[in-house]
């Protein structure tokens, strides 16, 4: 017997199923609206970004000026020092996910795979510092910069949230899920603690760090409040922060804050297109947590 | 005779079993191992998070300017912020106006949309992306084409109700009144992606044997949809309100870009006043107590979300 034989013969075309097929239709249009609706800000962006300065708030409004201005990009790129953010941007963002994900993988290393006293205590400790709002920490976080003399420098930007509990507790309940046996044989042939770590537990745990990595980085790229207070040189800005000084200083140069606004958005774009699955996994493992 | 039975082991097996045992790790502490392990997290979660939450919970007891001497007050901050500080309740509604509405409607927008990606439409994965797109694309960079759009006379929003309704409709950004309906409308925008994904994450975890057997029983969609996803969904849905709710609370960028917190204080958020206080006032003390009364807020409200689970959350 072949599947085959399982499907529904043909059915003549009856008004019910007329009825679900033009519902299949009308629903597929709908989605195709609402998900133009909700890309319509990026397109008005780019939109906007390339006309010239005169026909911005043109009425009606139309998608295309009566020039194509890429001139705008460069602008815009050269009224603040646009690379520079970007370069920032990838500094802190890179740095600081290298070292939540090494710290972490090692820390959630601990906590799950190795036996010490104390062992649970310190981790429900970790655990419940989660709930506390990155709000309490700003203020003393800010003073404690400016103790060390860290005001407007990459290691405030990045040190202060390269340790929190998250990136510990997400890796901890992946490495749990590694079945002992593989490290037990390992161990059995003289490896150590690091070696079976280095060898056998990232190796597998790849879907795991990448997605704590692709959080991680997103998390630093699109930071705002942190930088707004630590940061007041230009050149230490990160995007959002340089965003918002463009924002402060064009005033109503609409089509040259659309041209930054959208080369601060083509990184994320190009993450999401690239790393959706890292994404998508994570969203629904964290998700999952209600189950 | 033998005291202890280490005295008399038979004489080759047991030391070879407990030495193998050990070369496994079993039964023994890796203490050592551990605290090198640790080590790097556990240095600077100390001094980078543990730290600053005691800092902040002793700054919130002293009137603490940046520049100059701090002197303990006690409970002054809080009696101040609670009692005599008329800007505090207001900008507790005006929190509380945001997260209610905003979180209803994201739940909405982000449950329909993943309801409907998981049925029979095409391009699943181009869609999830567009939907997904304003999660990930910087906050600043999506209020501030927002502040385009709401722009007064000539916005796409206000052409759009000129067309439709002859009116230019609301000054969104201008008015009291409109202005938080405003910021939350963006924000529902660059927010309900994430829920939907949790969502469709959800709906597909949902065993099909439950769809044959309602299938079986006659079941419409309709009647699937309530007595099949919903209910099973409900777990699901129970975490996204709670986080959603958490990080609602913490609202910033979006009114700071979008309105200021203004006209007046009308969309000045919880953080945008601890922002306010602390680093435009450099009030570091008053600001601290700020920062403790929405960590307690969190809490409570988390409080309050979990013990009512009981009531509408299944648990398979």
């Amino acid at each position: 017997m072949t599947t085959h034989q399982f499907r529904a013969p043909r059915r003549p075309m009856t008004p019910e199923r007329a009825k679900s097929a033009i519902g299949g239709v009308v629903s597929q249009v709908l989605i195709l609206v609402a998900a133009v609706i909700t890309l319509i800000p990026f397109i008005w962006m780019v939109s906007t970004a390339l006309k010239p300065s005169s026909e911005v708030f043109s009425n009606p409004p139309s998608l295309v000026g009566s020039s194509i201005e890429w001139q705008n990009f460069a602008d815009a790129w050269n009224y603040l020092p646009f690379g520079r953010f970007m370069l920032n941007g990838l500094i802190v963002a890179g740095i600081g996910t290298v070292i939540v994900v090494a710290t972490s993988a090692m820390a959630a290393y601990a906590f799950s795979r190795l036996r010490w006293k104390g062992r649970d205590g310190t981790f429900l400790l970790y655990l419940g510092t989660l709930m506390i709002p990155q709000e309490v920490l700003i203020v003393p976080m800010f003073i404690l910069m400016r103790e060390l003399g860290w005001v407007n420098s990459y290691q405030a930007l990045i040190v202060p949230w390269a340790f929190t509990a998250f990136g510990t507790f997400l890796l901890r309940q992946f490495f749990l899920t590694l079945p002992d046996e593989l490290e037990e044989a390992a161990r059995l042939d003289g490896a150590n603690r690091w070696t079976s770590f280095t060898r056998i537990i990232l190796p597998l745990s790849k879907p795991a760090l990448g997605t704590l990595a692709v959080f991680t980085f997103i998390g630093y790229w699109n930071s705002f409040l942190w930088p707004l207070l630590i940061v007041s040189d230009v050149n230490m800005a990160t995007v959002p922060l340089g965003l918002n000084m463009f924002l402060g200083q064009t005033g109503n140069q609409w089509n040259l804050l659309m041209a930054a606004s959208t080369i601060s958005v083509l990184p994320s774009a190009i993450i999401v297109i690239l790393l959706q699955k890292y994404l998508v996994n994570g969203i629904a493992l964290s998700g999952m947590g209600g189950r | 005779m033998t005291t202890t039975p280490t005295q008399t082991p038979p004489p080759t097996t047991v030391p070879e079993v407990l030495k193998k045992a050990r070369r496994r790790g079993v039964g023994r502490s890796d203490r050592g191992a551990a605290l090198g392990f640790l080590a790097p997290n556990l240095l600077g979660f100390a001094c980078f998070t543990i730290l600053p939450i005691g800092a902040s919970l002793v700054l919130s007891f002293f009137e603490w300017p940046l520049i100059g001497e701090a002197t303990f007050t006690g409970l002054e901050n809080f009696i101040t912020l609670f009692t005599a500080d008329p800007v505090f309740w207001q900008v507790v509604g005006n929190t509380f106006y945001f997260v209610g509405v905003y979180v209803l409607l994201n739940l909405i927008v982000s449950l329909s949309l993943a309801l409907w990606l998981t049925s029979k439409v095409r391009w699943k994965g181009f869609l999830r992306f567009v939907f997904f797109l304003p999660v990930v694309s910087p906050i600043v960079a999506n209020a501030v084409v927002w502040r385009l759009l709401y722009n007064q006379d000539d916005g796409l929003i206000a052409w759009f109700f000129q067309t439709f309704t002859g009116t230019s409709g609301p000054n969104w950004l201008g008015s009291s009144e409109w202005a938080m309906p405003a910021v939350i409308i963006m924000s529902v925008w660059a927010g309900f992606g994430y829920n939907m994904i949790i969502f469709i994450a959800g709906i597909e975890g949902i065993p099909k044997t439950l769809y044959e057997a309602a299938e079986i029983d006659g079941a419409g969609w309709w009647r699937r949809l309530v007595s099949v996803t919903l209910p099973m969904l409900t777990p699901s849905i129970f975490f996204a309100t709670v986080m959603t709710v958490i990080s609602s609370l913490q609202v910033f960028a979006q009114p700071f870009i979008l309105t200021g917190g203004g006209p007046g204080s009308s969309t000045t958020t919880l953080v945008f006043y601890l922002y306010q206080q602390g680093f435009q006032g450099y009030e570091m003390g008053y600001a601290s107590s700020i920062a403790w009364s929405l960590f307690l807020l969190i809490m409570v409200i988390t409080f309050i979300q979990f013990r009512s689970q009981k009531r509408w959350v299944h648990y398979s």
